[in-house]
């Protein structure tokens, strides 16, 4: 404000009055924002249509994803047989696209073993035009709706059952990999599968539906919608339920509880005995016979 | 104090009162003279406790106290396991219940009290004069080991199992003979008739049997199942209606079936699958079915990687190509897992082509015979 007043100060002196740059600045705001209502398509507040959505999620693909998935999504294979830089993303859906660029995992930040999650780098406009792209390439599972991972519309007593049944369906596909509590473990060759704690209902819906990275597709041929929603619940329930034993170590199991138990309870018995003998009990004083 | 080897008339060591205290009496009476002179224990040093009577006296009440404190403790752990109920209070403290804490915290301390206690009443108020104790030779006496050997030797003189042959092999083969009741007995405490050996080689699959997911119990179209499944199941009799007219399986032989019979289908390219010879037909257009049984020591597996098509046991990582026969590709186990042959029935559901062709599961010594 002050370097405008002295610029204004120096065309005239009668400009130099304690407002007058607040009334310059207004007034700027004022014109520039009529020109915006005159000249901008009066469509702003509806919403961009599927071709316009395509043809945005085509300029951000070529930008962000082309390099590995190639210019088309067609992939792009490298000299080993067999591997590739990026998989095709033909057929993938946008529930695919939806889930990876939604949590972060693409665009990779660097090739490896797995591909972790991290903050997104593109906002929901911007994710779903790309899905948009991606379907358009080829017939694949759809985002879905809240309707299909929701709950709250059951009675208490449905919403009861589809807990446990929940909790049945995730022992038997789910715990191999995600460990019985959904808190993730170590697969081959540096992998690991990642927790499921305050994971979105709708990306655990999507990576079942998908199978992002090593992980297998529970499609709804496989698992019915009804049943993943029921898998999402006891999830859900998982992290509702207290802790009534008091620490979790990060509910992994025999690993965090047998390495606490040999650091910290073993460890702290050892420190204990070595500091009781550290000390000695004995006096400079001699004994006075009575 | 005497520095002299050769002598054992002046005592090093004396107690608090100034008298002497005695060697170990093991210690031999006569010392050969050492190449280096024995420097002897340095003068003892003695504890507050051993030469204040009030600090003596200090300590006694420390430890009794300890004690008491302890026992209270303990009584408060009676006290706040009735009073707090699990579940009631979990949040009171930093994300613990007030039944956790106050039963840990008391049980804990009570416990402690009690070893600090004693490692208290053992530094403190315990004789602790310094003792000699030579290293003996680890064998007895000539004189005591020819004894031993003479009293056996008399002993079974005096039996005359030497001279009766008859009575010593009778005598040997009626302890031995004892052993076969425990035999029988052992043998008898395992479950059902799980001796029939024939019976580990047969599982409940059979031909036309559906193949349904594992919990739900509903049967698979194999139309439905896209590239990249993986669905852990079952088979239908283990999901008896009324409809399907499987007999219901009860206890033991239930959790048998259930275990022997559980398997993985997955879904790959069909130009992926490397057929064993012979096994060309058991697939159903991509559609591949193992047992879910570890062939190492049993465990059920189902870590799948859709990528690689690697399945790997969580037990003791043996990791199975499934693309390639289920090969062992790494880890202690020593054979594939069997494979179930699959085929769609009229309506499209997954059905069993037959039973397994060799027995799941873990090794036995039967095994190869079957």
């Amino acid at each position: 404000m002050r370097l405008l007043n002295r610029t204004a100060g120096r065309l005239s002196r009668h400009r130099r009055g304690p407002l007058a740059g607040l009334a310059v600045l207004l007034l700027g705001l004022l014109i520039s924002g009529s020109l915006y209502t005159v000249f901008s398509p009066a469509q702003a507040d509806t919403q961009p249509s599927e071709t316009e959505q395509v043809a945005k999620g085509k300029e951000l693909f070529l930008a962000s994803c082309s390099f590995c998935h190639g210019q088309n999504g067609e992939g792009v294979p490298t000299v080993r047989d067999g591997y590739q830089l990026g998989p095709s993303l033909v057929g993938v859906g946008a529930a695919a696209v939806d889930f990876q660029v939604g949590t972060g995992r693409m665009p990779m930040a660097q090739p490896g073993q797995q591909v972790q999650r991290k903050p997104p780098v593109f906002n929901d406009e911007e994710v779903a035009a790309l899905a948009a792209y991606v379907a358009s390439l080829g017939p694949g599972p759809a985002i879905p709706n809240e309707s299909d991972y929701s709950i709250d519309e059951l009675s208490d007593a449905e919403r009861e059952e589809a807990i446990s049944r929940g909790g049945q369906i995730f022992l038997t596909n789910c715990t191999a990999c995600h460990n019985f509590n959904g808190a993730g473990g170590a697969m081959p060759r540096g992998g690991y599968a990642p927790t499921l704690h305050g994971v979105e209902p709708r990306y655990i819906f999507e990576a079942l539906l998908t199978g992002p990275q090593q992980m297998p597709n529970f499609s709804n041929g496989n698992l019915s919608p009804d049943e993943k929603r029921d898998v999402i619940a006891y999830l859900g329930s998982l992290e509702e339920t207290p802790e009534y034993a008091g620490f979790t170590l990060g509910g992994l199991g025999p690993v965090s509880e047998g390495l606490f138990a040999w650091v910290v309870g073993i460890g702290g018995l050892v420190g204990a005995a070595v500091w009781i003998a550290s000390h000695t009990t004995r006096s400079k004083k001699s004994k006075v016979n009575a | 104090m005497s520095n002299d080897n050769s002598s054992t008339t002046e005592h090093p060591v004396n107690a608090p009162d100034g008298t002497p205290v005695p060697y170990d009496t093991h210690v031999p009476t006569h010392r050969e003279a050492e190449p280096i002179a024995d420097p002897g224990l340095p003068a003892h040093t003695w504890r507050p406790t051993d030469v204040d009577p009030k600090a003596e006296k200090r300590a006694e009440r420390q430890i009794a106290g300890m004690f008491i404190a302890a026992m209270v403790f303990a009584v408060l752990f009676v006290v706040a396991y009735f009073s707090f109920e699990v579940g009631d209070n979990w949040d009171t403290f930093a994300g613990l219940g007030a039944s956790t804490i106050t039963l840990g915290l008391t049980l804990g301390l009570s416990l402690l009290l009690i070893g600090t206690g004693i490692i208290h009443l053992a530094r403190k108020l315990m004789a602790d004069h310094e003792i000699i104790e030579m290293r003996h030779p680890a064998s007895s006496p000539q004189e005591d080991r020819d004894a031993t050997i003479q009293a056996l030797n008399d002993g079974l003189d005096e039996a005359g199992i030497g001279r009766r042959p008859l009575v010593r092999n009778t005598m040997l083969g009626a302890v031995a003979v004892l052993g076969l009741p425990a035999v029988v007995l052992l043998r008898d405490l395992a479950p059902g008739d799980a001796l029939d050996v024939d019976r580990l080689g047969k599982t409940i699959w059979e031909p036309g049997m559906r193949l349904v997911r594992d919990v739900v119990g509903t049967p698979i179209l194999a139309s439905e199942i896209e590239m990249g499944d993986l669905i852990n199941a079952a088979p239908e009799a283990m999901f008896p209606t009324e409809e399907n007219g499987y007999p219901e399986l009860h206890g033991a032989e239930e959790q048998a079936e259930k275990a022997k019979g559980a398997i993985i289908i997955v879904r790959m390219d069909p130009d992926e699958i490397t057929p064993l010879e012979g096994r060309e037909k058991w697939t159903v257009d991509g559609i591949i079915c193992y047992s879910k049984i570890c062939t190492h020591v049993g465990c059920p597996i189902s870590l799948y990687e859709r990528t690689t098509h690697h399945v790997l046991c969580p037990c003791h990582q043996s990791t199975f190509d499934l693309a390639d026969h289920a090969r062992v590709i790494f880890g202690p186990a020593a054979r594939p897992l069997p494979q179930l042959p699959i085929a769609v029935d009229d309506e499209g559901y997954l059905v069993a082509q037959s039973d397994f062709n060799e027995p799941i599961g873990a090794s036995f010594w039967e095994r190869e015979k079957l």
